[in-house]
């Protein structure tokens, strides 16, 4: 293969290579430490005088060092050479020495090589959609790179690079829409354990302090969307549930260890509803459900509480598909050990409150007249709901019932279930989210971080466990309206849950509509989706046999017309402007009289002559035509913009109707 | 690599014979033009082996994206890389003569009648230094291959690849033809000044030297393959005309560079060179010269045309029977 061989490179082309190589890097700049950017950027820099001045390039073994010192930074600062977050530090260190000795086309290739291989690396990241419309920018960038690494006669311009770059990209994109629905899927993982995709994930934890919900509250990232193939149930009945807390140390409530098994069948009315669950990943492992859930999701179990815990925790964002009954009775024979639990209190803690439940104790012992004292308390007194409730004391409870009585739901909680046990009836906080908000552009539900709520359970003889909300007591707006809606104006709300701007509104619905389109079909199309839509699309047997004959077949298809496409132009070779424009005058005079068309030899002079004498009127305009068709096509001049201005002379030719 | 497309090549020479050297402008279709992945498409499919790996792995949608994207653009790649080729029109190009031991330089013309530019044709003949050219749209360009000669006579251009990586260079597109493309070579020339012939008639040098603008005997019209330095350069200034300087010739002596002039004790070739020394000092003089060969004869005359076909007689020069020549003159023409 002689001209293929490597050459040396010049200045131009390696300073576009590394604009381009450094914006792919762009978005790991901070994520690695300090020092790969630094090293990086200072490489980048380094290589651009180097080729600016024509300076030659460090020698080979001060390169080896520099490796060995790489590797051994990078097992500093991670403790690993593998592992996905080292392994991409020690990419980006390798290709900026690589930038070192990049002298030949043959490194530009390794570059431009190992710079599409960046792109997955940034992916690992984010796979936003503003990600991946910068990276197609960039990798559109690599692609004009190599494009004009081609060239080896004349020096190409960037608009030209750029612009095969994107044709090219451009008929691949029907490729790679096929390739994409139809290309077997396999699940990964295929080897190890992917890592945790993002740090500083949010979202509910197994412990609830004073605050821990409200400040959920002021972030707006998205818990999860539920798409429902029936109506959407009203918002009160919206209640998906989360941990659940028996522990309290006075302040503080814990999940503790959760009971094993459901006690006993739950027993159900009516038709539960269904719908899918798209879940983002939140590093812990609860998977939520409308309560009560009345199926599990496979490789996950359902807990005496019925909290269900998935095997790993949620990495990636997932779906899944759940059915519900809102209409339920559960945990009617519930162990003693578990009540016994459930009415457990830390002594000394909130004596004011205990003083309270023992003399609602010593008026009824129906458990649910005290439910009901409880909440015409909340009711009654002029509690509020509020995202920024006063800094509390030792005893919280006591501070909030009878001091602030300002408060969010975990503060209502809490001190609900305090009473209740305090009064002996069994109780236990439950923790989730409370709603969501319906996009109407996609119909679905989105259920945000500031849709955290807690609630409380109690155990009723007979009745088993039922949901009490405290803060629907003390503002029913909350759990009918949802959060936006209770509280009052200059909460610090985030702003993309405020109800309050519609344009703001309806922009927002958009973007997570498109969003969550995103999530579903690009990033979470998975082997499942993939078979499903296979059957939808009417083939019965959708195994990965039936894909791969249909991959091939579709590909094929697209091919061919790809071929049409690209070679259309080398069947059908445009004629040139200016002899299209010239064939016209021909065609106009013929149209005069047949015997004024040109003829094969005859040139512009010899033409203007002949047709000139038979209609003299025309003499001058046909004498400007041929002097400007004789002037471009033999002459400098540009070509198509006399053939522009021949066509409009021609177009306004006044002819005789009829000559001699 | 090299073996592998040598491999190739026979391959095509098994399916499609060699037809042979072709005249006229051989154009490019869709049997003659064969394309394979280079090494670099090799490397990048490996990377994208890899990017699939990675993108199952850590179920990355936009890895799987990318990874088609690219390889979507691995196959337009082949596609551009094939159209960059096809319907070329190949037609011999001009090609001068030369002495031995310099290089001939050989013109491909390309011409291309579709309506977009081809970029970096490349043209490669063993032997000589891979030469490229680009195309405009509905345009003709000519690639210059320099092929270094050794020995006199015609030299074949051959078989050839005209060949393009462009516009990604993950593939290798060629076509092999054979154009009807030969070079006159002619001797090497002696190094030196070896004395002319006639210089036993010392004062013919002088005599030759004399015809200077003293014998000038009239102004004719310019005819192609006047030398220049007989042109009347100032009549030229005054009319838009060239004129053509005549001098007397009788003083001027004719030479014959004569065959049993060179030494006898030399190689045939080495003969040749002699004379091809001397047809070039003659030359130089500016006075009129004949050539004396084997069982040929080139009457006397000057200007570039004569002296064209003085050395190309040397070039076809069969030097095997010296004695009785019977030269192949199919290709040379008599003046």
């Amino acid at each position: 293969m002689r001209g293929f061989e490597p050459r040396p490179l010049d200045t131009g082309r390696v300073l576009a290579l590394l604009v381009c190589i450094a914006a792919l890097l762009a978005p790991h700049a901070t994520r690695v430490p300090v020092w790969i950017t630094s090293v990086a950027a200072a490489a980048f820099g380094a290589r651009a005088v180097f080729a600016w001045r024509g300076y030659g390039m460090p020698p080979q073994w001060m390169l080896a060092a520099l490796a060995v010192v790489a590797a051994a930074g990078i097992w500093v600062s991670y403790g690993a050479l593998f592992g996905r977050d080292a392994a991409v530090a020690l990419l980006i260190l390798m290709l900026a020495l690589k930038l070192m000795e990049l002298r030949s086309t043959r490194d530009a290739f390794v570059l431009i090589v190992l710079g599409y291989f960046l792109v997955i690396t940034a992916f690992l990241y984010s796979q936003s959609m503003p990600t991946a419309l910068y990276l197609v920018a960039c990798v559109l960038g690599v692609t004009a790179c190599l494009v004009a690494f081609q060239y080896r006669q004349q020096r190409p311009s960037i608009l030209a690079t750029l612009r095969t770059s994107a044709a090219m990209l451009a008929q691949a994109a029907p490729l790679m829409l096929v390739l994409f629905v139809l290309f077997p899927r396999v699940q990964g993982p295929l080897w190890g354990l992917p890592q945790a995709t993002s740090r500083g994930v949010t979202g509910l934890s197994d412990s609830m302090a004073p605050g821990s919900l409200s400040n959920l509250s002021l972030t707006d990232g998205v818990a999860f969307r539920v798409d429902f193939t029936a109506p959407i149930p009203a918002s009160g009945q919206l209640y998906w549930r989360g941990p659940v807390m028996w522990e309290f140390d006075g302040r503080t409530w814990r999940a503790g260890e959760s009971p094993g098994v459901p006690a006993d069948s739950i027993q159900t009315t009516g038709d539960p509803i269904r719908y899918s669950v798209t879940l983002e990943a939140h590093e812990t492992h609860w998977l939520f459900a409308l309560d009560v859930p009345a199926q599990v999701v496979d490789g996950s179990r359902l807990t005496g509480d019925l909290q269900m815990i998935a095997a790993r925790p949620v990495r990636n964002r997932f779906r899944y598909d759940m059915s519900s009954h809102l209409s339920y009775r559960f945990g009617v024979d519930e162990t003693a050990v578990n009540l016994q639990r459930a009415r457990r209190l830390p002594p000394g803690f909130n004596p004011r409150a205990l003083a309270l439940a023992g003399q609602w104790r010593s008026e009824t012992d129906s458990a649910r007249a005290i439910v009901q004292r409880a909440l015409a308390m909340f009711r009654q007194q002029p509690f509020y709901y509020t995202l920024v409730p006063p800094e509390l004391g030792r005893d919280s409870v006591d501070e909030f019932l009878f001091d602030s009585r300002r408060g969010f739901c975990e503060h209502f909680a809490s001190s609900f279930v305090f009473l209740m046990r305090a009064a002996g009836v069994a109780a236990r906080v439950v923790t989730g989210y409370q709603g969501g908000v319906v996009n109407p552009l996609g119909d679905y539900l989105i259920v945000r971080q500031s849709e955290a709520h807690a609630w409380a359970e109690v155990w009723v003889e007979g009745e088993g466990w039922l949901r009490v909300d405290p803060t629907a007591a003390v503002s029913p707006q909350r759990i009918d309206a949802g959060i936006a809606a209770a509280l009052a104006d200059g909460e610090p709300l985030p702003l993309l849950v405020r109800t309050d701007n519609a344009f703001l509104r309806q922009m927002r619905f958009g973007l997570d509509a498109m969003a969550n389109g995103w999530n579903q079909w690009v990033l979470g199309y998975s082997p499942e989706r993939q078979m499903r839509l296979f059957q939808r699309v009417g083939f019965s047997a959708a195994n990965w046999q039936n894909l791969v004959i249909a991959l091939l077949a579709v590909t094929g298809l697209v091919l061919g017309v790809l071929s049409i496409v690209v070679l259309r132009r080398l069947r059908r070779a445009a004629p040139d402007p200016l002899l299209r424009a010239w064939d016209l005058l021909s065609r106009r005079l013929a149209a005069v009289s047949p015997r004024l068309a040109r003829r094969p030899h005859e040139g512009p002079e010899d033409y203007l002559r002949r047709t000139a004498a038979a209609c003299p009127q025309a003499r001058d305009a046909l004498g400007r035509i041929c002097r400007l068709y004789a002037d471009a096509r033999y002459g400098p001049a540009p070509q198509n913009q006399a053939a522009v201005e021949l066509r409009r002379l021609i177009r306004n030719l006044k002819l005789p109707s009829a000559v001699r | 690599m090299a073996r592998r497309v040598a491999v190739g090549d026979r391959v095509a020479d098994w399916i499609f014979p060699p037809r042979g050297a072709e005249r006229g402008p051989v154009m490019l279709t869709q049997r003659r033009i064969y394309i394979i992945p280079s090494r670099q498409g090799w490397l990048f499919a490996a990377t994208l082996m890899l990017m699939l790996l990675g993108s199952i792995n850590y179920s990355l949608g936009l890895g799987y994206v990318l990874t088609f994207l690219l390889a979507g653009l691995g196959v337009v790649g082949m596609l551009h890389t094939w159209r960059n080729l096809a319907h070329l029109q190949i037609q011999p190009g001009r090609v001068d003569p030369v002495f031995a031991g310099e290089s001939a330089r050989f013109g491909v013309v390309l011409i291309n009648p579709a309506g977009f530019g081809r970029v970096s044709i490349g043209c490669d003949r063993a032997e000589a230094v891979v030469a490229f050219a680009d195309v405009g749209p509905r345009d003709a360009a000519t690639v210059a291959v320099e092929v270094p000669t050794v020995a006199r006579g015609m030299l074949p251009f051959g078989r050839f690849r005209l060949f393009t990586g462009y516009p990604v260079g993950l593939f290798y597109a060629w076509s092999r033809l054979e154009l009807d493309l030969t070079a006159l070579v002619y001797p090497k020339p002696e190094a030196g000044e070896p004395a002319l012939p006639v210089t036993a008639d010392r004062d013919g040098d002088a005599g030759l030297r004399g015809r200077g603008t003293d014998d000038f005997a009239g102004l004719r019209d310019y005819h192609p393959g006047d030398p220049p330095r007989h042109i009347a350069w100032k009549s030229a200034a005054r009319s838009d005309r060239l004129y053509t300087k005549l001098f007397e010739g009788s003083s001027g002596r004719e030479l014959l560079l004569d065959w049993a002039d060179t030494p006898m004790a030399n190689a045939p070739e080495a003969r040749l060179s002699r004379l091809a020394r001397w047809v070039l000092m003659a030359d130089e003089r500016g006075c009129d010269y004949g050539l004396q060969l084997p069982g040929r004869r080139i009457p006397p005359s000057n200007g570039n045309s004569h002296r064209h076909a003085c050395l190309e007689a040397l070039a076809l020069f069969d030097a095997r029977g010296t004695g009785n020549p019977g030269v192949p003159t199919a290709t040379g023409e008599q003046p």
